[in-house]
């Protein structure tokens, strides 16, 4: 591909402390794509997002926005230029309004009507949400909570969407239910990077994976040529 | 719904472990007081004439409480209560009576045995305001008898309307208030010519006279017969009807009138008063910054004395003529912008190394540094520029053109805080509906999602930092040039923890609540070093604060005044709370089971 990557990682290494975490991470996401990371417990899943997001500075090794290197640009930045998170276990603001949490999804954003479309655009997609608009959050059902987490998060107008683990500990029905959203979501045009568990399902809507093990690296693929690799099968997608 | 009760209880089928258990508490409160002194200190302060002084006042309020508490009933989802019945009148009263036991006891050991030299109150004077200087036989009967009453009245709270407890509430709290305010309403009666006013209501020696008590406890306790819950009523619909523009209007309008009784009203009163007023209004200034940092952006910094030690030296130095190594004398208002610029730079410095810790880390961290910057006020090390324990003396007053601030003429050094604090106010104001505030109010609830959602949490607590520090600062110029002197004893570690108690009692991130905290702990109870109204609690401050904080994280820990944000979160146990004091029980009491 030609067209320059929304977000890139060139052989990142991160470290916490004296502790290698990533090692030489290659990545890279184009617009409107949707693609998925795989990996063991620990492997390095989380520190990849908060990387790319800029909350990790890299040891070494690149990161791009738009094709331009962003590893001393802070958070605030990447968010203003359309790369958002939706944190692991949704953390919304426990203590806050549904209606203030997704107010300070848009914190960076300074326009007033746009503010309000997208709020209509979210209460559209999610009239649960509406209806609960002065409850607080830490009240709500762990669907809700889902939604309202996935509407904070696009009320900074994300081109593209870093979500980490997003169907965990949601009940086995809501967990369809969600890769459908984030389907609906993808279709609106956003980009999606999501890190999950559940590789099957991650794998059956994206269009590229890559496994991290130990921080590196190990597979890079298509989708199918993932969901059909003997040896991801047996170590990630529960077949022996 | 709430589910019909059952029965009462027969008259003697009695938790009687629960009864014993509270009744010692009780009996030991009182011991506890006695033995601290506080009855043979407090005395000396008359509440009614020749009836009822703070010193007893401080006894009988406990066996009051524990009857109330002894006959409370836990109320558990599902599970019926027996209504109340005589049978809690009864648990109510043996634990009053044992509370009495316990002073008779008391009595008993200080007659017989000498333990003065561990307990200093352990006296004969004790002993005396015990016996009512009627020997141990009458001070017994008395103890046990009114131990019996009280315990009774504070169980038969449960049973009564709740506009009956409205009445006794508002007689018994209004009559303390009155009498708490003597000294207020002498002067300000005075002020308006309106002696015979306080002549009528106080006794020459102080203290409400038995006529006027029972006058106005009477009028007092007719106010909720005549009002029946309508202001209550008018207050809700107000807050759930009104526009939310129109609610800003009109709490504009309420700010305002409040600001013309302020400016009116020193012109009426006397210098105590009035300087009271102004060490509120120091406070009040502190407070409002601590507020900032604690109550919106969640930084708990029991440093915070230091800013306040900092306005007041950079004032001393640059006005003091004393000033051991740089004395520009300059004006206030200059010394003022470089009170700014220096408290700016301390917020900054103390800030950017602690801002990066969370939570306890922080709050012993910041303790450290408030405690180096006084020792390094005290330090032989700057004595040559601060002047070391000595201080630095000499401070002028503030030049105002026709005007002029001093400490001896306290209604200017009043108007000079209410200034600044309204300017504080207008700040926190403003903050709270920022983007910052919003910012803060992120990294308050969670810092690792604050920084997801792009905030730059180090930037906006260092804001939050600056913003208390130069609010304290400038507390600390005005003390400086109203006092006319510094020393580093004025700025001890205890400032610190007074004001995080005022903004806590009054309700963490609200600015009413703040004010509120400030009028009543440093009103009445008075500052580190300042007398409050109640100028016998002087030795007593600490343990009163103590109490007092132990007893809000209890019962109401979102503050007196609190946030709409706290009383939300709290919301339930904040209802059992009012339903307390509520117009209609049974209305009242169907809300909250729908809620529970
Ligand atoms: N702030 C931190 N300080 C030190 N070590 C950290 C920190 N955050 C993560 N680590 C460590 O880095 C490693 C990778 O963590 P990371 O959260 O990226 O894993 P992950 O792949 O997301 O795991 P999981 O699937 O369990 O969420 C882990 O060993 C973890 O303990
Ligand atoms: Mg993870």
């Amino acid at each position: 591909m030609t067209e320059t990557a929304l977000l890139e990682f060139r052989a990142v290494n991160t470290h916490y402390g004296a502790v290698h975490i990533l090692k030489d991470v290659d990545l890279a996401i184009y617009p409107g794509e949707m693609v998925c990371l795989l990996g063991g417990n620990a492997s390095g899943k989380s520190t990849t997002l908060k990387t790319l997001l800029g909350m990790v500075t890299p040891t070494s090794g690149e990161v791009l926005l738009d094709g331009e290197v962003v590893n001393d640009k802070p958070t605030s930045y990447r968010v203003t230029n359309g790369v958002t998170m939706v944190p692991e276990n949704r953390r919304l603001f426990k203590r806050l309004t549904v209606k203030e949490n997704l107010e300070l999804g848009a914190y960076l954003r300074d326009d007033k009507e746009g503010i309000e479309e997208d709020l209509e655009n979210i209460y559209e997609l999610f009239p649960r949400v509406k209806e609960r608009l002065s409850q607080k959050s830490g009240t709500l059902s762990g669907g809700e909570q889902q939604m309202v987490a996935i509407g904070r998060a696009l009320m900074s107008r994300p081109r593209v969407l870093l979500m980490d683990e997003p169907s965990m500990g949601l009940a086995p029905a809501l967990v369809q239910q969600n890769f459908e959203l984030i389907q609906q979501i993808h279709e609106e045009g956003v980009a999606i990077f999501m890190v999950e568990q559940n590789a099957n399902m991650a794998l059956s809507i994206a269009d590229r994976g890559w496994v991290l093990q130990t921080g590196r690296v190990v597979l890079d693929d298509t989708a199918e040529a993932l969901l059909s690799n003997p040896e991801l099968r047996s170590s990630y997608l529960g077949e022996s | 719904m709430m589910s019909t009760s059952l029965a009462p209880r027969k008259l003697f089928d009695q938790n009687w472990k629960r009864i014993i258990f509270w009744g010692s508490i009780c009996a030991l409160s009182q011991v506890f007081i006695c033995l601290v002194g506080l009855p043979a200190e407090l005395d000396r302060r008359i509440l009614i004439k020749s009836t009822l002084s703070l010193g007893y006042l401080f006894i009988i309020w406990v066996p009051l409480v524990f009857g109330y508490v002894v006959s409370k009933m836990v109320e558990l989802e599902g599970i019926e209560n027996p209504k109340p019945g005589p049978a809690d009148l009864l648990s109510g009263a043996v634990t009053g009576l044992l509370g009495g036991l316990g002073l008779v006891i008391l009595m008993l050991g200080i007659d017989n045995f000498d333990l003065r030299d561990p307990l200093l109150n352990w006296n004969p004077r004790l002993f005396r305001l015990l016996t009512f200087e009627n020997g141990i036989g009458f001070g017994s009967m008395v103890w046990l008898l009114s131990g019996v009453g009280l315990g009774t009245l504070g169980a038969a709270l449960h049973q009564m309307t709740s506009r009956i407890r409205k009445m006794i509430a508002y007689a018994t709290f209004g009559l303390f208030i009155l009498a708490v305010l003597e000294d207020v309403i002498d002067d300000l009666s005075e002020g308006l010519r309106l002696e015979w006013l306080s002549d009528m209501i106080y006794d020459k020696k102080g203290g409400v006279t038995v006529t006027s008590a029972i006058v106005i406890a009477v009028v007092l306790a007719l106010i909720p017969m005549v009002t029946r819950g309508k202001i209550k009523e008018k207050v809700t619909q107000y807050r759930s009807n009104e526009e939310p523009g129109d609610q800003q209007r009109n709490s504009i309008i309420l700010f305002a009138l409040v600001a013309v009784v302020f400016l009116v009203l020193p012109w009426f009163l006397g210098g105590i008063v009035n300087e009271l007023l102004a060490n509120v209004g120091l406070f009040l200034l502190l407070a409002l910054g601590l507020n900032i940092v604690v109550g919106l952006a969640g930084l708990l910094d029991l440093g915070y004395v230091a800013f306040f030690a900092v306005g007041g030296y950079t004032t001393a130095v640059f006005t003091s003529p004393n000033s051991p190594w740089f004395s520009p004398e300059t004006h206030f208002g200059i010394s003022l912008l470089a009170v700014v610029v220096m408290a700016t730079l301390a917020g900054l410095l103390i800030g950017a190394p602690v801002i990066r810790m969370r939570g306890d880390y922080l709050a012993i961290v910041t303790l450290g540094f408030g405690e180096i910057i006084r020792l390094l006020f005290l330090s032989d090390w700057l004595k040559p520029y601060l002047g070391g324990s000595q201080g630095i003396t000499n401070i002028p007053g503030i030049d105002l053109g026709p005007w002029e601030v001093r400490g001896a003429d306290p209604r200017s050094v009043f108007y000079m805080v209410l200034a600044f604090c309204v300017l504080a106010i207008y700040v926190s104001w403003r903050l709270q509906g920022s983007r910052l505030g919003r910012a803060w109010m992120a990294i308050r609830e969670d810092e690792s999602v604050a920084e997801v959602m792009g905030i730059n949490t180090v930037n906006s607590k260092l804001m939050a930092f600056v913003v208390g520090a130069v609010l304290a600062s400038f507390s600390g110029a005005v003390l400086a040039a109203k006092v006319g002197s510094v020393f580093p004893k004025s700025f001890e570690i205890l400032v610190s923890i007074i004001i995080l108690v005022v903004v806590i009692v009054g309700g963490m991130g609200s600015i009413t609540g703040v004010m509120v905290g400030s009028l009543v702990l440093i009103g009445i109870l008075g500052g580190p070093r300042q007398p409050g109204l109640l100028q016998e609690f002087q030795n007593y401050k600490l343990l009163i604060y103590g109490a007092l904080l132990v007893f809000m994280m209890l019962k109401r820990p979102e503050g007196l005044v609190p946030t709409a944000r706290r009383t939300r979160e709290l919301h339930q146990e904040e209802y059992l709370q009012d339903a307390w004091l509520g117009d209609d029980d049974s209305d009242q009491q169907e809300e909250a089971g729908e809620r529970v």
